[in-house]
């Protein structure tokens, strides 16, 4: 095999394969949707497509400078990278500068950084440190509580900072906790609720806590040897005051453009103003995103050929919305490609991850496969218009430095994690 | 097992991607439609407007061409704005003004910025249009009028606005369409269809060629020309006659339901609304709010149609068989019930039959005539409801449903109409004033004309309209179909007797026209206006309905002059005259036109408007005009009477 091969091309080369694919069609679609007609002058740093060749060409210093650092060196430092990027993240309080509503970045120069894209790979570094630790069971309540404090702190601070986007970016960590052992019933538990959530709004909580108390109760009439009554009455009154609760929490705490967008994907506005209304406005990127991913067809209009993306017609599609513009200009033949890119290349991470021998490697590499599948999950569904809009980028696709560099450490890592391999035992 | 979980999970969602992508991208597939899609540019090309003839043949309505600048927002490159406007006529100001206007409709879709130049500006701009990127010339034709009278009929076109594009996605922004008129209501088949090129355009907004070949173009389909039922010569003679006074005239051909003439008065030479002083003008007939020269008064006017009413109750009370033609009423000079009287103008004592009774539009005998078919079963209530049933039977008291675009539905009550103010006890002495055609009856001068074309036609008409024939198509059947009123055949002769003694003998006397047997009743409406939140009596209204000859009628009219006294004084003689003009092609009684272009009403309009107490009805003294509108009158139809022979 490849990897086999030649002690200094022991890197997975399938995965570094798929990386450049995505990261060079990604810049393609860039170009595509932010050139403007006229001649185009690959450097010019006054356009997003200028700027985003510097950072790729910069990436592979930075990717030279991550594989040779020595294996050890992550885990050794890997309370220091995440100490190092929370205090990133809490001074953004003090010099983080506003861009659209969230204070997520730091101006230093001409440049900003966006410290919560690297907090991620610091994040899975601290959460495979202390998984790892032999000290450390998850299956034990103290345990689990402590590894949930891990990835709460970057994920309320970020959430202060009102970016919800990277804050559900940290549910991912769940799969990864999963995987070393953690008990089933967190998962159910959390699905029960989230479904529960979902029915209540769209449907309305009285009817949502009849039918509740009637399956609970059914559920408990034939399995009376295994549950007791207090367990169901417990789980019952969660489910039914979460029903009730979920209007207050929706109607309340929830800002009016976020009770929009679900409103929106739950088809709950029907008051047909209101609706012409949400379509002139938020819903528009939506609207604009879907026309143009299916104005693509099979084949797609082709390269600098997308009448929409040539007419700016979707707003942001060089960053969060770049996946409407593979749609438009290289059509089903061109989506499919890039969905199974990131299939294929989250599944390999997975299947790597489980073959590493050592514990932190692959609670490591679980956690990069969990957190690029929930921006793809949530980037491509949200363009597509199956999820709720949130604003994350399409990882390794999307304009902007930081995440790009982010992405490029978080995976990186885990390449230069799994060539150690051989060497783990 | 643990292991497998987030491995599916990314399956799934990869799964339900491409099944999503599939659905969008094949199943819905390239949705863009060809006229949304910025890549193309879109060339229309309009067809020649339908046009116009009258009754005669002569070219009412005809085109020409105008030529609008159009503007492209998201298209506007730099060039020099200053001469751009200089050539357009206007200010830079106004330029900017403009394109934000434009641009906040749509960025990408074309706006109208200069609608309609002349062919001599279109000339000097055509030449450096193209250095004005994002603008062009669109060519579209405009109408013509070939004609200064029949504002009201003929209508005219406008510029589209949102809600008629909303409504029909056939327009766009620019578009012109029928407002008024005939223009409004055979607006189908005058605007034909316009046609379209698609043309591929690369990301540089060059044109390439024909898109697909030009497999989507198509060619215009050309206006359709109608014949409209109106005689122009009669139309104008009748504007003519109207000039300084206000009201509306409409003339029926009893035999098929066509209009000869429809008159409201005043109005307004139609080329005032074309081309790019539309807006100016339209704005300024528009806000004239005291002579509303765009109230079209022949179909919107709602009035008390007065005595001429009286022919409706006479009706009837025969079909009824509450009369007979020879019962008698005797006149006390007005009539007595309870402790209240109606006057009457008839000589005391005079003992009335039907046809006297019309003769001298007794208001003893029809007061009589009204409360016998009221108490005919001895419930007022049943006999209103009979009565407005009858009255309803000639199109008095709802829509014509005709090609007019507007219309009144007028009122003809019943006793459900009363309940409001009448909720348990109901004679028929409450309602006496719809005997001689007060109180709460009201009718528009068409309505009018056709309840007297359907007494001409002994028993049915035919719904008033203005269609005659349409190039290439019939016209609805509904408007050959005759619709019979519930009166019998024979109730109409003594009628009709009476009202051809008005002519001879009766109210009309004075109105003869020598060889025409005219049959008419005249009408004089009291009426009221506020002024200053103080109910004030005006001068009553004049009013007269007519048909001619007496057998075979070619003619019904109804006339209707506002604050013109009484009956035969201003509405009987434009009646006589048109009627005279219709059946003969010259006028004999050329002293009642001398009168009537002589005469004024303006004065009395002026009235309530003036902030001083007035006089009315006899107190009152006739306008005459100045000479020289009495000139230009005299002038116009000799004009008028060169172009008939």
């Amino acid at each position: 095999m490849l990897r086999h091969t030649n002690r200094h091309f022991k890197f997975d080369w399938i995965t570094i394969i798929i990386f450049l694919v995505l990261v060079g069609f990604g810049w393609l679609n860039i170009l595509s949707a932010s050139q403007s007609g006229g001649a185009i002058s690959y450097f010019d740093t006054s356009q997003p497509y200028g700027k985003q060749l510097i950072f790729i060409l910069l990436t592979f210093g930075l990717i030279i400078l991550l594989l040779a650092l020595d294996t050890k060196f992550y885990e050794r430092f890997s309370s220091v990278i995440f100490a190092v990027a929370m205090l990133s993240l809490a001074g953004l309080f003090i010099f983080g500068k506003n861009v659209n509503g969230a204070t997520s970045w730091y101006a230093i120069g001409g440049m900003t950084i966006q410290p919560s894209e690297f907090a991620k790979a610091a994040t899975a570094l601290a959460v495979a440190k202390y998984i790892s630790d032999l000290n450390t069971d998850i299956k034990r309540l103290k345990d689990q509580l402590q590894t949930f404090a891990i990835i709460a702190t970057p994920a309320i601070l970020v959430l202060l900072q009102n970016d919800t986007g990277s804050t559900i970016v940290y549910v991912a960590f769940i799969f990864v906790f999963y995987r070393e052992g953690l008990p089933q019933i967190y998962l159910l538990t959390g699905l029960f609720l989230a479904t529960i959530a979902v029915l209540s709004l769209k449907f309305g909580a009285p009817i949502v806590a009849v039918e509740l108390t009637v399956a609970i109760l059914t559920f408990y009439y034939f399995n009376r040897k295994k549950v007791t009554l207090p367990q169901t009455l417990v789980v019952l009154a969660v489910g039914v005051t979460l029903a009730f609760g979920i209007k207050f929490f929706y109607e309340s705490i929830l800002k009016p453009h976020q009770q929009d967008r679900i409103s929106l994907w739950l088809r709950l506005e029907k008051d047909p103003k209101k609706l012409e209304q949400m379509k002139r406005t938020f819903a528009y990127n939506l609207n604009e995103s879907e026309k143009a991913i299916s104005s693509g067809g099979f084949s797609g209009k082709g390269f600098l050929e997308g009448t929409r993306t040539t007419g700016k017609f979707v707003p942001e599609q060089h960053t969060d919305y770049i996946f409407s513009t593979v749609g438009e200009e290289w059509g089903f033949l061109g989506t499919s490609f890039v969905v199974i890119l990131f299939v294929f290349l989250i599944l390999r991470i997975l299947h790597l991850a489980e073959l590493q021998k050592s514990q932190f490697s692959r609670v490591y590499g679980y956690s990069v496969a969990a957190i690029i599948f929930m921006h793809f999950l949530i980037n491509i569904g949200m363009v597509m218009g199956l999820i709720p809009t949130i604003g994350i980028p399409l990882p390794l696709f999307s304009y902007g430095g930081s995440g790009l560099w982010a992405f490029t450490i978080l995976l990186f890592i885990f390449i230069k994690l799994d060539s150690n391999r051989i060497n783990e035992w | 097992m643990r292991r497998l979980l987030l491995f599916f999970l990314v399956l799934l969602s990869g799964i339900t991607f491409i099944g999503r992508l599939f659905y969008l991208q094949i199943y819905k597939g390239s949705s863009d439609s060809l006229y949304e899609d910025n890549a193309l540019r879109k060339v229309w090309d309009y067809p020649k407007r339908g046009f116009v003839y009258d009754r005669n043949g002569n070219l009412l309505v005809g085109n020409q061409p105008s030529y609008d600048v159009m503007v492209i927002p998201r298209e506007v490159d730099s060039f020099n704005i200053e001469e751009f406007c200089k050539l357009l006529k206007i200010d830079t100001a106004t330029y900017a003004k403009k394109l934000d206007r434009a641009k906040r409709h749509s960025p990408r879709l074309a706006s109208p910025f200069v609608p309609q130049l002349s062919k001599e500006d279109y000339a000097i701009l055509q030449e450096k249009m193209r250095k004005y990127k994002g603008f062009y010339i669109q060519k579209r034709p405009l109408r013509k009028y070939e004609t200064t009278i029949g504002a009201n009929v003929l209508g005219d076109i406008g510029e589209v606005n949102n809600r008629d594009i909303n409504k029909d996605p056939y327009y766009q922004l620019g578009d012109l369409k029928g407002k008024q008129g005939v223009e409004a209501s055979y607006e189908n088949l005058l605007r034909g269809k316009k046609g379209i090129k698609f043309i591929q355009k690369d990301r540089f907004n060059r044109d390439i060629g024909p898109y697909k070949g030009g497999k989507f173009d198509t060619i215009p389909e050309q206006g359709r020309d109608i014949t409209i039922t109106i005689d122009a010569h009669l139309q104008a003679y009748g504007e003519l006659l109207m000039q300084n006074k206000r009201g509306g005239v409409i003339a029926i051909e009893p035999a098929s339901g066509e209009i000869l003439a429809m008159v409201a008065a005043p109005t307004y030479d139609p080329n005032l609304l074309v081309g790019r002083k539309r807006s100016k003008n339209f704005t300024k007939l528009y806000y004239d709010s005291i002579a509303k020269p765009l109230f079209n008064r022949s179909l919107k006017g709602v009035y008390e149609p007065g005595s001429p009413f009286k022919l409706m109750n006479a009706l009837i009370a025969l079909q009824e068989g509450v009369m007979t033609p020879e019962d008698k009423v005797t006149c006390y000079a007005g009539y007595k019930y309870g402790n209240r009287f109606m006057k009457c103008h008839c000589h005391r004592g005079r003992r009335n039959d039907l046809t006297s009774g019309i003769q001298e539009s007794c208001n003893a005998y029809f007061a009589t005539t009204y409360r016998k078919i009221l108490d005919k079963d001895g419930n007022a209530s049943n006999g209103i409801d009979t009565w407005s049933k009858h009255a309803k039977s000639f199109g008095l008291g709802q829509y014509l449903n005709n090609d007019l675009h507007v219309g009144a539905k007028g009122r003809i009550p019943d006793r459900a109409y009363y309940k409001n103010i009448y909720p348990r006890t109901f004679y028929s002495t409450y309602t006496i004033s719809n005997a001689i055609g007060q109180g709460e009856v009201a009718t528009t001068p068409i309505q009018l004309a056709n309840m007297t074309a359907a007494i001409a036609n002994r028993g049915y008409y035919l719904t008033p309209h203005i269609i005659k024939s349409i190039k290439n198509d019939t016209i609805p059947r509904f408007f050959t179909t005759p619709k019979y009123t519930t009166i019998a055949q024979q109730h109409f002769e003594p009628v009709i007797e009476g009202m051809h003694h008005v002519y001879t003998k009766g109210t009309a006397k004075h109105l003869q026209v020598k060889g025409i047997d005219i049959c008419g009743k005249t009408g004089t409406v009291e009426n009221f206006a506020v002024v200053d939140s103080i109910r004030k009596q005006l001068t009553d209204h004049s009013i007269f309905v007519a048909f001619a000859p007496k057998v075979n009628p070619k003619i019904a009219i109804a006339v209707f002059v506002e604050n013109g006294y009484w009956g035969s004084r201003f509405a009987g003689k434009v009646a006589s005259l048109m009627i005279e003009r219709h059946i003969k092609g010259t006028i004999s009684r050329t002293d009642l036109e001398e009168w009537l272009l002589k005469h004024s009403l303006e004065n009395e309009y002026a009235k309530p408007y003036s902030g001083q107490p007035f006089a009315i009805n006899g107190r009152t003294q006739l306008q005459i005009v100045e000479e020289h509108e009495y000139y230009r009158l005299k002038e116009r139809l000799h004009q008028l009477n060169k172009a008939t022979k």
